[in-house]
């Protein structure tokens, strides 16, 4: 389409001119990916992608709550506070792709961002500007889920598209829900390593000699590895997702244990640092953006950390000081939207310059690369079945926020009217990608949402008590002042139930006034016919892919309700649309 | 997202059976010791009855403990699994003649205490059992004076993680 190219070509000119001169500099509208030379190494980042091989559209959160010393603070900003903070013209592409600002507007302009053949190019364009040896690429993980095809090859796709993008190093999370074997055998055909120092047999594993990468300290994988850079020796540390066996059932990984191991971390980057005699370390970490923040502030040596999980598209790195010195904490956003650009100026056992840039990868200023379209084309051609329409959306469809979203809302009305209860819960992921209104679903759309290992949908009866305590523990996950405890993901969405959230409060104590739809409080005492999906118990239901499908199909139209969330307590946080 | 809401009903017995169960796989050299330990004291019945931690550290040792930074606790912020959480404690204290360890949260505070004879590294790992969200204290007796070390362990039903 020219002339919505050309307009994006002119706006995002403009922005690069005015809105974020520390990252695009040249006046060229062609040269938002033409980026000045600085140091004598590069390292890009991608994580999250969520095996979304395709260009995507992803609405970024209106609500992102932080509190305490978090409070207002990277990434806990939204909306016209995240313009603000890091002078993004409204209006512009960089708006568009890093905030929730004027979503339905920008999007038919800007195009879908991401994909595998356009990360191709710019990938291989930057690592060609600064000489292939002088280069790394790295991935924080979630790559291998996300997708029907992804799950349905188990994640194997992923690593053929790893390879052709040449990823060097990765660490994991979903990559764990695969389990051991399929986990093991997509490694055996990755061209890359796999890092993890935070993933230990358990006691009884290593007393049955389960495998190992070193039996005598328990990990599992390999913790860390030597890259050379221009003459220089970089480590990069591996931190999967601290607690995998918490957030997703033990079944998957019975043998590991995981956690954030700070001794051992710090253990490792002394070690690196005084017999590797390397120059830099850098941090290859999915825990999310508030537990790298603390974990910066209590180990020393560690000079970039290069963060994920959270899905937090923070476009400036944060110093954090320690006393050793300073660590530089990164998100780099989710879905294939952003590529992270980290140029190092690597001196004798020391970094003395970085500069970091979080490219916001527009599919329609990128060509796509003819091998990855001809590999994502032969990936997709076995479900060509799942590209048909099976209904269109008349609104809006995403699901990012702390509390609910359309979709969400959606496949809580799926599981009501399908399974027949009273009240629906469905996980808080920050995954699953943005419909536009008049857009076509298909059932790749819906996998898309829904792709996960224990997909099996549930009816059970709870007591209101007992529903309560579900939203507190989610709750507690999400805003516990302490980061170490918090396990990212947003919260629970809830249909047919509203109730009212304190988010600063503490365990127990958040939420309060739950009611039905049809604003009869619940009674602690009183059982409900409850649905959902996600269950760390096995589940013998129909997949929710399944639920939800019948559901669009049934042409339904969805139920007119809000979020059901009323917050409480926190008035004036930056962190949700129209406040701060 | 997971329900699961039985609460576990014998507290003291599966408490000592998950202790001692763990101190055969990992420290089998304290158990061999028992004549050691059942001529210096006998089985502190009292202190496992105590509810609250403060009491059951009083009945236990007759005073009160003072943190310290000597005593380290490594125990997971959140539990993979509450029926069964992985600690261990190692000071860097001298003449170590006890470790007990305590789950506030729990029904009866005491979950485990071990002598130390002279000459042992003052080493102890353990598996709690815990009902809920709550500290885990270990206290060193070294020298005739109380230290401690606390550290939250968050126990969650899990799930609905992004």
């Amino acid at each position: 389409m020219p002339i919505r190219r050309r307009e994006f070509l002119k706006l995002s000119g403009a922005a690069a001119l005015s809105a974020l001169p520390r990252f695009a500099r040249a006046a060229d509208v062609a040269s938002i990916y033409d980026l000045e030379r600085f140091g004598n190494a590069r390292i890009l980042h991608l994580t999250d992608t969520h095996a979304q091989l395709k260009p995507v559209y992803f609405r970024e959160p209106s609500v992102n709550i932080g509190l305490g010393a978090m409070a207002g603070q990277p990434p806990h900003l939204v909306g016209k506070a995240f313009l603000d903070r890091f002078g993004i013209k409204p209006d512009s592409a960089d708006a568009y792709a890093f905030t929730c600002v004027d979503f339905e507007k920008s999007a038919p302009r800007f195009g879908k961002l991401g994909g595998f053949a356009h990360l191709k190019t710019l990938i291989d364009r930057l690592r060609g500007d600064v000489g292939e040896a002088r280069t790394l690429l790295l991935d924080g993980g979630d790559l291998w889920q996300g997708t029907g095809l992804a799950n349905a090859m188990q994640g194997a796709d992923m690593v053929e598209a790893a390879n052709l993008l040449g990823i060097e190093a990765m660490t994991g999370h979903w990559e764990f829900t695969y389990g051991e074997a399929a986990l093991r055998a997509n490694l055996a055909g990755f061209k890359g390593e796999f890092l993890a120092q935070n993933v230990f047999l358990t006691e009884e594993a290593a007393f049955n000699d389960a495998k190992a990468f070193d039996p005598a300290s328990g990990r599992v994988f390999k913790p860390a590895t030597i890259k050379e850079l221009g003459g220089y020796r970089v480590a990069v540390i591996g931190q999967a997702f601290p607690y995998v066996p918490v957030a997703h059932p033990k079944r998957f990984t019975p043998d590991w244990t995981f956690g954030i191991h700070d001794d051992e971390l710090s253990t490792l980057v002394n070690d690196l640092r005084a017999r590797e005699k390397v120059d830099a370390v850098i941090l290859l970490s999915h825990n999310g953006m508030d537990v790298d923040l603390k974990l910066a502030g209590r180990i020393t040596g560690i000079d970039v950390i290069l963060g994920g999980h959270t899905h937090d598209a923070v476009p400036q790195p944060v110093p954090v000081k320690n006393v050793g010195g300073t660590t530089l904490v990164t998100n780099a956003g989710s879905n294939g939207k952003f590529l992270g650009v980290l140029d190092l100026e690597l001196g004798k056992g020391k970094v003395s310059g970085v500069r970091y840039r979080l490219l916001p990868v527009f599919s329609e200023l990128l060509k796509p690369d003819p091998a990855m379209t001809a590999l994502i084309d032969r990936l997709r051609e076995p479900h060509a079945a799942w590209f048909d329409k099976i209904a269109t959306t008349d609104r809006l469809l995403y699901r990012r926020g702390n509390f609910s979203g359309p979709m969400d809302q959606l496949i809580c009305d799926a599981l009501r009217s399908e399974l027949d209860a009273e009240i629906a819960l469905s996980p808080g992921f920050r995954w699953g990608t943005t419909a536009l209104a008049g857009q076509a679903l298909t059932m790749e759309d819906v996998l898309g949402e829904t792709a996960i290992t224990y997909p099996e949908t549930y009816v059970q009866s709870m007591t209101g008590a007992e529903i309560k305590a579900v939203l507190e523990d989610v709750c507690d996950n999400l805003f516990n002042p302490d980061p170490y405890y918090q396990q990212g993901g947003d919260m629970v969405r809830t249909g047919g139930l509203s109730y009212v959230c304190a988010p600063a409060e503490g365990m127990g104590k958040r939420i309060s006034e739950l009611r039905l739809d049809s604003g009869r409080p619940i009674e602690a005492g009183k059982r409900y016919k409850v649905a959902g999906w996600a269950s760390m118990n096995a589940q013998a239901g129909k997949p929710v892919w399944d639920v939800f499908a019948n559901h669009l199909r049934a042409g339904t139209t969805p139920r007119a309700h809000g979020s059901g969330v009323t917050l409480k307590g926190i008035d004036g946080n930056p962190g949700i649309v129209g406040q701060g | 997202m997971t329900f699961s809401f039985e609460r576990f009903s014998a507290t003291r017995r599966l408490i000592l059976q998950g202790a001692g169960s763990v101190a055969l796989a990992g420290l089998g050299n304290l158990i061999a010791l028992p004549a050691l330990a059942a001529a210096n004291d006998k089985y502190p019945e009292d202190a496992f009855k105590q509810k609250g931690d403060k009491d059951a550290i009083q009945a236990l040792y007759g005073r009160s403990a003072e943190a310290s930074d000597k005593v380290k606790l490594d125990a997971p912020e959140i539990a993979e699994n509450g029926a069964v959480v992985p600690i261990s404690v190692t000071t860097t204290l001298e003449n170590v003649t006890s470790i007990s360890f305590l789950v506030s949260g729990n029904p009866n505070a005491l979950a485990a205490s071990y002598q130390i004879p002279e000459g042992t590294l003052p080493v102890v790992a353990n598996r709690l059992k815990m009902q809920q969200t709550s500290n885990v204290i270990a206290i060193v007796e070294a020298g005739g004076k109380l230290y401690s070390a606390t550290k939250e362990v968050k126990v969650t039903v899990g799930g609905c993680g992004g």
